[in-house]
């Protein structure tokens, strides 16, 4: 069996969990640029940032077969200073000539603040001018389905192509709206936030395989770097075939990345 | 309920078998969860917001109709369109809004 795991972390995680995901059949991961736990206090500690998710990464995922990409941005939770943010942003054009990036991400808002939409507009126009696919976090908790409607209509406003984004952190009361607007979506699995296995199957069960996938979004906080396979193994136990599973957890991400041509398994 | 609509690939025995053990404890854990706050001191007259919308949520369970676990998460949901223009002084997401659906969200 093999699997990709499109929204982790592994900057937070240890060469541990590359080993154990690498056992459990993880070819290929993609990393969002995020927030650390804790606010930078300069663009410089961003650019320290790019520069291990691009050049660092790719080589600890490297010596147990797992081919590492990243998305860049600055976050929606450092995005509420946009003096602070437009510093940050002006270092992305150089990163984006690396060959393991994927394009923009994750983008999107925290606290649905106009500072933050102010800046995540001014990131989707970079992605529309440097012709770049999209990574869309959604806010948290009772954020969540307000700050995905605002973020959809921002992107909407844009000449990119909803096929070309990926919004994340669905759950049940914003996957149908997502799904319907042309997007791609994401089910992230937490173990007391956003989805269970049980659940992003029973999402799958209700909306179908088309334009989903899942990922384990590990980090720093309560997470874990084996949920996808915990998932399909949900999957496999309720009787859905191998051939919906690896649709969901490998052929889906696949056919969403390979619309970069930085996104090479081979 | 026509066969299209049945999409869980289990019918309805397997389900239970595969999942009752693990929900009945999730259940009793909400029971004792009351119990505990049955038993603390309160600290205000005023419900705590959050309690007010997980027990509006408990009744959605019971309430024969489906979509429930989407139900829940939109009576869990901040509706209101205003945009503030910085999170400076906000908290963090606390699970339920501070307009709850009796005050005027939607569930």
């Amino acid at each position: 069996m093999r699997y990709i795991d499109p929204h982790i972390h592994m900057v937070s995680r240890t060469t541990d969990d590359y080993q154990r995901m690498a056992q459990a059949g993880c070819i290929a991961v993609t990393e969002p640029a995020f927030w650390a736990g804790f606010d930078r206090s300069s663009a410089q500690g961003f650019f320290d940032y790019y520069r291990q998710l691009t050049e660092y990464e790719p080589k600890r995922a490297a010596q147990f077969g797992i081919k590492h990409f990243t998305w860049l941005c600055i976050n929606p939770k450092e995005a509420d200073d946009p003096g602070f943010a437009r510093e940050v942003i002006a270092l992305i054009p150089d990163f984006l000539e690396r060959e393991t990036v994927l394009g923009i991400g994750e983008i999107g808002l925290n606290k649905n603040t106009k500072n933050e939409l102010i800046i995540l507009e001014e990131q989707i126009a970079l992605a529309e001018k440097y012709n770049q696919m999209v990574l869309v976090h959604t806010p948290h908790l009772e954020d969540k389905l307000k700050g995905t409607r605002i973020i959809m209509d921002a992107i909407s406003a844009s000449s990119i192509d909803p096929g070309r984004v990926l919004i994340d952190h669905v759950e049940e009361h914003t996957v149908a709206e997502v799904l319907d607007r042309g997007f791609w979506a994401g089910m992230t699995l937490y173990p007391d936030t956003k989805v269970t296995p049980q659940r992003a199957a029973d999402i799958i069960e209700m909306f179908g395989t088309e334009r989903l996938w899942m990922n384990s979004a590990g980090d720093w906080g309560c997470s874990d770097p084996l949920a996808v396979p915990k998932a399909r193994l949900e999957m496999a136990k309720r009787g859905h075939s191998a051939a919906t599973i690896d649709q969901v957890t490998f052929g889906n991400p696949q056919k969403f990345l390979g619309q970069s041509e930085n996104f090479k398994l081979e | 309920m026509s066969d299209s609509e049945f999409t869980c690939p289990q019918n309805r025995e397997e389900v239970i078998n595969t999942y009752f053990m693990e929900h009945r404890a999730k259940l009793i854990d909400i029971a004792a969860y009351l119990d505990r706050l049955d038993r603390a001191r309160p600290v205000s007259e005023d419900a705590d917001f959050r309690d007010v919308a997980f027990r509006n949520a408990i009744a959605i369970l019971t309430d024969g109709e489906s979509q429930r676990a989407r139900r829940i998460l939109d009576l869990f949901s901040d509706h209101t369109t205003e945009i503030p223009q910085s999170a400076q002084g906000m908290k963090g997401a606390l699970g339920a809004p501070l307009v709850t659906a009796q005050e005027g969200g939607a569930a």
